[in-house]
Parts: structure tokens; C-alpha cells; sequence
């Protein structure tokens, strides 16, 4: 072997590439399309990029037993659920202009590289014109990043981080959940209220994007309410044992521990706190309390008797007495035999909304949907009058206040509403320095 | 005189020619999008590269998906800051997964056996914590390093306006996919594919060459009895740690190449189960061949992508002729075996062709060619799979 041999041969290859670019720049751009997977005249597929394993897999069940009601309804199979409701009327249970809705599921690992292998798979293979699911942030902004590229519509699921729709908003991604700050500045007055304005907060954090705002969010709310930060621990996500974490908790003269986790961490981390015995203990003359910024009820089932009288907030709760979230519960009750999630009804709602959103703007091209979503307000999806706000795709209304039940009467019945918080008090500028830092970008329609 | 033998030629013409088919030989099997066909080429290089180092010199890396992860980070890196022009992102990724591997490899090697693997192991967990908690800015952790409108991007900031710009080859889109209709058969012709391809078949070439050079001749050698080197006054550290860095820049390439095709660089790339991959790459398909680890990465790239996407329901479909009770129990059984349970089929494969086929799929196709009586003919497998060491070889022989 010698060296002029590899040179050669690499100037030949490397020749023939340059060639081959210089010689057919347009072979592979088609432009058959004004979109990406623009759909046939008798179907549309959804592509639902859910977690099915890892920390989050109970929320991604439920989210996907959702989008699964969510189909039937637009499909004019069932009773119609929200779609009965729902203050826009342009849909009539027969699809989406005249389209059958079918749709293609994948498993998002709670892993932003399979989750983005998922989605590609569904856009690239299935041809789903719009992507939608959720449950972890980190997930929904990296898979949120690839339907921008791709040219799709993302409508995020359960994400409640504030970069979803404050540094990393894209003009193609849509997202209904509540997020971080609302929780925080729902939760604030309520934990005034109740443990008062003097106290020594300790947080264990999940680290990642969803962690980090909701601590940042929580802790600068607390501050302002006269509290005091005493130690930010970050915990891997899907740690499992969070024994090493909680232990230096009992000698840090920390009064209030706040646990920026969720699904099983939240579980696991809550569980152990409570048998650890920090309930139990009295620190500067006050009794330790717990708060779990984001609350869910799948969560509250998986720690059983410890959230008994622990705060937090929720973006829903199927305890609602209002006529939509009424009509939710009992089709999904029938549908499964159990009241849904707040994942589950985020899921949903983003369905319907998505669809109606393709039937008022009469296009399923993702600029026009994106269009006929900026700025929309709809009522009777269960959370009342909501805005989406056109300059992050955030939307906003009511937050829920609620408190882990004393006596529960069954085993869905395990958290009580205790304040709604007005959409006004939670409402910020788009501009907000937690928000800060991303540009939406123009629409992109792909293809 | 490329001193190389003609079949070596003829495998490298038919490589060739099976490699730009892949869009239409995968479309039938559903496999024919981008996004996977991507993935068999690179990952293909992943292994080939892996295979230069275990392959040949035996010693088992549990931790190569760091320089994977290093590529991929570099790659974004210089889409952010510089260009988004793939070259300058792949030389980097190159040359920062080569500098990672000297460093690692120049401490690991000092070792050998199971030591070397856990040291390497050491390494790539040490990697992978700091991408994902300590050196978040630069990582952005668990979230992954992304595009943003808002990067420098030095060279070509004016070809940004509020649109994420992709990363092409002098304008050429990674992404830029061609769809033509061959009877029937939707056949993507994707240019990311057809790069990462080049790619591959560049890989594949400079792996077959070193396995037929002398440094090749070497690496083997430190594989059969690396004491008896020693004794004769063999220096084979140089040897180890040139096969070593080599192999950590394949990884690096694909991790570039990875960046390239989807820009996103997650900590996750570089966990020890992702490490673990690689290494069942290689020997699924047949250690020590040339063939062996391409096949063995396509065939996990290509089971991960379709059987987890199977569901209860999906399977529940497969058994809706027979009667209930048993349809339940099937699907029941089944399930598990498929969505995000996948990796228990993966592991029975691997366990069997461990068992029974302990030079991969490659032995597996060699054997079958065998008793189809072509023996005596000039099979390419035949060839490469003499490389299969070992006394399991029974069949060739």
C-alpha cells in the first residue's frame, strides 16, 4: 500500500462527490408538494410520540388512551365528548374536511434521541401531518425542534417546562399545558396562606429543562413571599433511590422541602421523604411540610397515603363540576372504566383544537393551522375561557390550586381543588426574563 | 496494483452496489424512509469501526458511544458557531473523538482484558455524567444541544432568516429527499442517506485495507498472544493505541454524520447501555469480519425501528382468527416481546447466535451457503469470513 495509491483514490471519490453536487443540485429536491405529507383525499394520519417505558410511562398510557378517545370523537364514533362543548363548532364528528382521521403511535423512551428517531419515523415512513405528545419537557422541546425542520405541526402534550414556549418556542409548535411559572405563581399566595411568610425552603430538582425552570420559577416566588432558599440539589431524572438526597435534608435546618419532580421520580422521591420521617419532624418551631409545585393524579395513586394534605397545582382535574370536563370524564369513564388524567385531558383538548383549527382555516398546511391557532379563544374544553397567545403559542387560562385529600372516597378521589387561580394572575409577558431568550420563527410548511 | 486481491475488489463493487440499492431493497420491508436508512450506513460505520479495534486486537471497548457522543456534540458545535456546511462539523467531530481516544486509550491501554473494558467503561460513564449534569452549558444536559435562530453561525448568518437552516453540503439539504415511484414501491431517495452512504463505503474500504496491511497483520497478532510479542521484543502499545484512536474517530465520524442528518446532540448517545449496543453490533454479526458488524448494526437498526413500534393492539390484530382465551394468551405473550419490551427478543437473538453461531451472522450465511453445495466456489462470504477466528470454521473447511 502506498501513499499515492489513498491520495488517488481520495481525489477520485472526493472528485466524483464534487461532481455529482455540481452536476445535479436539484436531483433530490421534489417539490410535488406544497407541504409536507400533505394528506390523500380519504385519510390523515396523527402521529402520537408518547412515553411507554422510563419514569414518565403512566402518563404516557393515559395520554395515549386520550388521543386514542380523541379519534373516535373526531371520527363521529362515541358521544362526541368535548366536542359537544366545545365553543367552536366547525367540526361535526365526520373527520377533518371530509378526511378519516387515523393515526400511528411510537415510544418516546422518555429519551430525546428516540423520541426524535420516533417522530422521524412517523413523518418520514407513516406520513403523519401533525405530531403530538409529551410528558417529558426535554422530549418535547428537542421532538418540537425536529417537527420545525420537518415542517409539521407539533402540538405538545404534557410539557410544563417554560422553555417549551420561552426560549425554545418554534413557530410550528403549539402547546395548551400550563407551564412552571403559572404553577409557581398560582401556588404562591396559597402557600402564604397556609405556612405563612417565614420559612427555609430546600428543593430537589430534576435535572433537566423542566426541572430547572420549575425551580427557578418556584424559588424566585417563594423569595418574594419573604422565604428563604437554602440548598438546590438536582437529581437525575429517573433516579429511582433518592435515599443519598434526602438524608442531608434532615441536618440542613431546611423547614420546607419542595420537590421539582414528577411522575415516578415524584413518587419515589415523595414515598422516601415520608418514610425518612421529614412529616414528622418540628424545625425552627414550625412542622415540616412537603410542596410538589406540579401535582398529577396518577402521581398522587402512586404515593398512596403520603400526599394526604400536601400542596401543589394542577393544569385540570376530573373532580370538575363544569359541563366539558363533565362530558370528558364520563366518555373517557366509559371508554376505560376510570376518570382520565391532566395528561390525558391535555392530550385531547390539543387533538380537538389541532383538528378545529384545520377545519375553521379550510388547509391543513402547518402555516395555515398555525394561523387559524394564533390568538384563538375558545371556551367549554374544561379549563374556561382560554387564549392562545400568538406571540409564544402558549395558552392561557385558570390554574388549579389543589391539596392531596384527607379522606378520600375512592381511589380516584384523592385530590381536592382548594383555589383557582384567575387566568389574569398567571398571565405574563411574552417578553418575561424566564422566557426570554428564543424567537418563534417563522412558520414552516416543509417540502 | 492497489494491492489488494481481486476479490477484495469484487466485494467492494458489490458492497457498492448493495449499498446505493438499500432505498429500494428497504421499501418493501418498510424500512425505506431517511430517517432509518441513515441510521444502517451510520451505524454501519460505528461498528465497522469497532470492529477495527476488537476485531482485530481483541480488546473489547464497553465504551465507545463516547466518542459518538463527542462527534455529535462537535458537529453541533460548529453548526452553531460556524457554518452549516457538514465539512467543517465532520473534520471537528473527527478530530475531537481522535484527541478523546488518545487520552482514554493512552490510560486504558495500559491494561488489558477485562480491566481495559472496565476502564473504558469508566471513561464513557465519566463522559456521560458530565454532558449531562456538569458541563451543561456547553451540553445543554438532558435536553439535548439544539439549533437556534439566535447562533452566530460566523459563515453564513445571512442565510438564516426566522427559518432553523439544515445542514447541507454546499447548499445541498441533508434532507433533500427525492421520492420516485418504482412499480409501484414508494422509493425515498434521500441526499443524507446517499452522503452517509459515501461515507460508509470510504469506511468499509480503509478497514479493508488495514486488515489486509502489515499494521493490520499486527493488530491480529496482539489478538493471538500478545506476551509472545512482548517476548520477542515487540513494542505493541503504538500498535493498540493506533488501532484505538482509528477506531474512536470512526465513532466520531458517525457521530458527526448522526449530528449531520438530525442536528441534536442528546448526553444520552453516550450512556453505557448505548455502548453495549455497539459491541452486539459487532458480534451479532461476526466479530473479526469485514461484513459482520455492517450487518449486525443493520439488523438491530432495523429491528429497534420496527419492533418497538408494534403495540398490544397491533399484535392483538395478528391474532384475531383464533378464539378469544387463546388470542388473549398469545398477544398476552407476544407482547412482551415487542414495543418497548424489544430489547428481551434482542437478547434471546443474541443469546442463540452467541450459543450457536459464535462468528455471527456472517458464519450463519457462510454455513448456509455451505450445505447449498457452493463450496468449492469462490464465495465472498467464504473469504471474508475466514478472517472468523477460532475453531468453529468447520464449515469452510
Amino acid at each position: 500500500m502506498s501513499k499515492s495509491n489513498f491520495s488517488r483514490r481520495g481525489v477520485l471519490k472526493t472528485g466524483a462527490a464534487f461532481g455529482g453536487v455540481l452536476a445535479a443540485p436539484t436531483f433530490f429536491t421534489s417539490a410535488a408538494n406544497a407541504f409536507t405529507n400533505a394528506p390523500g383525499a380519504s385519510s390523515v394520519t396523527f402521529g402520537f410520540n408518547v412515553p411507554q417505558s422510563g419514569a414518565y410511562a403512566d402518563e404516557g398510557a393515559d395520554e395515549l388512551r386520550a388521543y386514542q378517545l380523541a379519534v373516535k370523537h373526531l371520527n363521529g364514533e362515541g358521544d362526541g365528548g368535548m366536542l359537544n362543548t366545545f365553543s367552536s363548532r366547525a367540526l361535526d364528528g365526520t373527520g377533518i374536511l371530509g378526511r378519516k382521521v387515523e393515526y400511528v403511535t411510537g415510544d418516546t423512551q422518555t429519551k430525546s434521541d428516540a423520541a426524535r428517531a420516533s417522530a422521524r419515523s412517523m413523518i418520514e415512513q407513516d406520513g403523519a401531518i401533525m405530531i403530538t405528545g409529551g410528558s417529558s419537557s426535554g422530549v418535547a422541546v428537542a421532538v418540537q425542534g425536529l417537527c420545525q425542520e420537518a415542517g409539521v405541526i407539533f402540538m405538545a402534550g404534557l410539557t410544563h417546562s417554560n422553555d417549551t414556549t420561552g426560549k425554545d418556542k418554534k413557530a410550528n409548535g403549539f402547546r395548551h399545558f400550563f407551564n412552571a411559572y403559572m404553577s409557581a405563581a398560582a401556588l404562591a399566595p396559597v402557600l402564604s396562606a397556609n405556612y405563612g411568610n417565614d420559612r427555609k425552603a430546600y428543593h430537589l430538582t430534576a435535572d433537566y429543562t423542566w426541572g430547572w425552570t420549575q425551580e427557578e420559577s418556584i424559588a424566585a416566588a417563594t423569595e418574594n413571599l419573604g422565604w428563604e432558599t437554602i440548598n438546590k440539589v438536582r437529581t437525575p431524572l429517573g433516579a429511582g433511590d433518592f435515599s443519598q438526597y434526602i438524608t442531608p435534608i434532615l441536618n440542613s435546618g431546611a423547614d420546607t422541602l419542595i420537590l421539582n419532580h414528577y411522575g415516578n421520580d415524584m413518587v419515589n422521591s415523595l414515598t422516601q421523604a415520608v418514610q425518612f420521617g421529614l412529616r414528622d419532624r418540628q424545625v425552627n418551631g414550625k412542622d415540616f411540610q412537603i410542596v410538589v409545585p406540579l401535582y398529577s393524579r396518577l402521581m398522587a395513586q402512586g404515593a398512596g397515603e403520603n400526599v394526604k394534605g400536601i400542596f401543589g397545582s394542577t393544569n385540570w382535574h376530573w373532580s370538575l363540576q363544569d359541563e366539558a370536563s363533565q362530558a370528558f370524564v364520563r366518555a373517557f369513564g366509559q371508554e376505560y372504566g376510570f376518570p382520565p388524567s391532566q395528561a390525558a385531558h391535555t392530550c385531547y383538548v390539543q387533538t380537538l383544537l389541532y383538528a378545529d383549527a384545520v377545519q375553521r382555516g379550510g388547509d391543513f398546511n402547518p402555516c395555515a393551522v398555525a394561523e387559524a391557532l394564533e390568538g384563538f379563544e375558545f371556551d367549554g374544553m374544561g379549563n374556561g375561557p382560554t387564549l392562545y397567545r400568538a406571540a409564544d403559542h402558549q395558552c392561557f387560562k385558570d390554574v388549579l390550586v389543589v391539596k392531596g385529600k384527607d379522606n378520600p372516597s375512592n381511589q380516584f378521589d384523592l385530590l381536592e381543588v382548594v383555589d383557582v387561580t384567575p387566568a389574569d394572575q398567571v398571565t405574563y409577558a411574552p417578553d418575561h426574563p424566564m422566557f426570554a431568550g428564543g424567537e418563534l420563527g417563522e412558520c414552516n410548511p416543509g417540502a | 496494483m492497489f494491492g489488494s486481491k481481486i476479490s477484495d475488489t469484487t466485494t467492494l463493487i458489490l458492497f457498492v452496489i448493495v449499498v446505493a440499492l438499500i432505498p429500494l431493497l428497504a421499501a418493501p420491508l418498510g424500512a425505506g424512509y431517511p430517517a432509518l436508512m441513515q441510521f444502517f450506513a451510520i451505524f454501519g460505520i460505528l461498528a465497522i469501526g469497532f470492529n477495527i479495534l476488537f476485531g482485530l486486537t481483541g480488546y473489547l471497548s464497553f465504551g465507545h458511544a463516547a466518542f459518538l457522543g463527542v462527534g455529535s456534540y462537535s458537529a453541533v458545535w460548529m453548526f452553531k458557531l460556524l457554518s452549516m456546511n457538514v465539512i467543517p462539523a465532520l473534520i471537528l467531530s473527527i478530530l475531537i473523538a481522535g484527541v478523546f481516544a488518545l487520552i482514554i486509550g493512552f490510560v486504558s491501554l495500559r491494561r488489558s482484558g477485562i480491566y481495559f473494558s472496565i476502564l473504558t467503561l469508566a471513561f464513557a460513564q465519566m463522559s456521560y455524567k458530565l454532558a449531562y449534569s456538569v458541563l451543561t452549558p456547553i451540553t445543554n444536559g438532558e435536553t439535548g444541544l439544539q439549533l437556534a435562530l439566535d447562533d452566530p453561525r460566523i459563515l453564513d448568518s445571512a442565510r438564516t432568516s426566522g427559518q432553523l437552516p439544515t445542514p447541507n453540503l454546499f447548499g445541498l439539504d441533508m434532507n433533500a429527499t427525492r421520492v420516485v415511484d418504482v412499480l409501484g414501491l414508494e422509493v425515498q431517495l434521500n441526499f443524507g442517506y446517499f452522503f452517509s452512504a459515501a461515507f460508509l463505503v470510504l469506511a468499509f474500504w480503509i478497514a479493508m485495507r488495514i486488515f489486509r496491511s502489515p499494521f493490520g497483520l499486527m493488530l491480529k497478532a496482539v489478538k493471538t498472544n500478545q506476551n509472545r510479542l512482548n517476548y520477542t521484543g515487540v513494542n505493541t502499545r503504538p500498535y493498540t493505541l493506533a488501532a484505538f484512536v482509528i477506531s474512536g474517530m470512526y465513532a466520531g465520524l458517525a457521530g458527526g454524520l448522526l449530528a449531520c442528518m438530525d442536528p441534536l446532540a442528546g448526553a444520552e448517545r453516550m450512556v453505557w447501555t448505548a455502548s453495549g449496543e455497539i459491541v452486539l453490533m459487532t458480534i451479532l454479526g461476526g466479530a473479526g469480519t469485514l461484513l459482520g458488524p455492517i450487518i449486525g448494526a443493520t439488523v438491530i437498526k432495523f429491528a429497534e425501528a420496527k419492533l418497538s413500534k408494534f403495540n398490544e393492539g397491533v399484535v392483538h390484530g395478528w391474532f384475531d382468527f383464533l378464539p378469544d382465551g387463546l388470542a388473549d394468551v398469545l398477544t398476552w405473550v407476544v407482547a412482551k416481546f415487542v414495543g418497548d419490551g424489544w430489547h428481551l427478543t434482542l437478547g434471546l437473538v443474541f443469546m442463540l447466535v452467541v450459543t450457536f453461531l459464535p462468528g455471527g451472522l456472517v458464519e450463519g450465511a457462510r454455513r448456509i451457503g455451505g450445505y447449498l453445495g457452493r463450496r468449492g466456489q469462490k464465495e465472498d462470504l467464504e473469504q471474508l469470513g475466514s478472517n472468523v477466528q477460532g475453531g468453529k470454521t468447520t464449515a469452510a473447511e
